[in-house]
């Protein structure tokens, strides 16, 4: 039930968002402040998360396969490779670092 | 292609956090953008409460109402048809549509790719969901490694400036430092006042960086 909630709440609100954007006058959200606002909270967000999913188990920061799997998408990212390559060389190199250290 | 890897990582990942396929497929079908949906089953994996979990979500969706902005100009879409459309606007259908010349071209663009991602991104979701139980131990595969992967390709373009370096590693301290004290989903919606305090300190500077030159004019 929880998770339903969740998932409910979670459609509400990004539809919502969404919609706001096609609906608004655009003077209302295009003050300065708030559009830099707009474009700073994803970045605070991206990477709070990134950090949390890559170096933390639960509730406990930890370093594992993860982090080099990490590495080499960040190592795809600076040499421009295309999304796809990004996320595939986190999970095969996550994944042969695992089977590495066994 | 990229959209159905995601989609097939986003459902195993789904799977492994504990939701149900309905549920799994429920967020694609209905939520339908991703950065906001990995968050959700990766707060509600951690044991966070469906609201702070919904919490983060949301605020990862709130870009989509600016390309909704700068989409509702450049398509004009008649009221009637923009809540339908609505449901299309994220980073993909914005890109190619803003990368449109012509009105005519940007509609086109957005129809067609909100379209195709919209039935590519469900379908791998369900094809994930129900591979989850075959692939037995996901952490195995590597496939926890692919939201923050999903999160870190999101997040590289962005930095273009120091501003957007300052925040993010801000962020990165606040998420991982605040974790272990404070309950599960919380940490990261701390780590997004890092924005905020981001801007202000910039603000506060250049306050002050002009205010040095008016004197020094003198």
């Amino acid at each position: 039930m929880n998770i339903w909630t969740a998932v409910a709440l979670t459609a509400v609100g990004c539809y919502a968002v969404k919609l706001i954007g096609l609906l608004v006058p655009a003077e209302t959200l295009e003050r300065p402040a708030v559009q830099r606002l707009a474009a700073l909270l994803p970045v605070a967000l991206l990477a709070a998360l990134t950090a949390q999913q890559a170096f933390a188990d639960g509730r406990t920061p930890v370093l594992d396969a993860r982090a080099v799997g990490l590495a080499a998408a960040a190592v795809a990212l600076v040499l421009r490779a295309p999304f796809l390559v990004v996320v595939g060389a986190a999970v095969l190199v996550t994944a042969g670092a695992r089977a590495l250290t066994g | 292609m990229a959209v159905g890897l995601s989609g097939l990582a986003f459902g195993v990942t789904s799977a492994g956090s504990g939701l149900s396929t309905p549920q799994t497929c429920a967020l694609s079908l209905l939520v339908f953008t991703g950065a906001s949906q990995f968050a959700l089953v990766g707060a509600l994996a951690a044991g966070g409460n469906p609201f702070t979990a919904a919490a983060g979500a949301f605020f990862l969706g709130v870009r989509n109402a600016f390309y909704g902005l700068r989409l509702s100009q450049l398509l004009a879409l008649p009221r009637a048809v923009r809540p339908l459309a609505a449901h299309w606007v994220i980073d993909e259908t914005s890109a190619v549509a803003l990368a449109q010349p012509t009105r005519r071209g940007a509609r086109i663009g957005f129809t067609v790719t909100g379209l195709t991602l919209y039935v590519l991104w469900n379908l791998t979701t369900l094809l994930g969901a129900l591979g989850a139980e075959k692939l037995g131990d996901t952490d195995a595969w590597g496939i926890d490694a692919a939201s923050p992967a999903v999160f870190l390709a999101l997040l590289a373009p962005m930095l273009k400036t120091t501003v957007e370096r300052v925040v993010a590693g801000l962020a990165v301290v606040l998420g991982l430092g605040l974790l272990p004290v404070l309950p599960a989903g919380v940490p990261v919606l701390a780590a997004a006042l890092s924005a905020p305090l981001v801007l202000y300190a910039d603000g506060r500077r250049r306050g002050a960086a002009d205010t040095l030159k008016k004197e020094g004019n003198r």
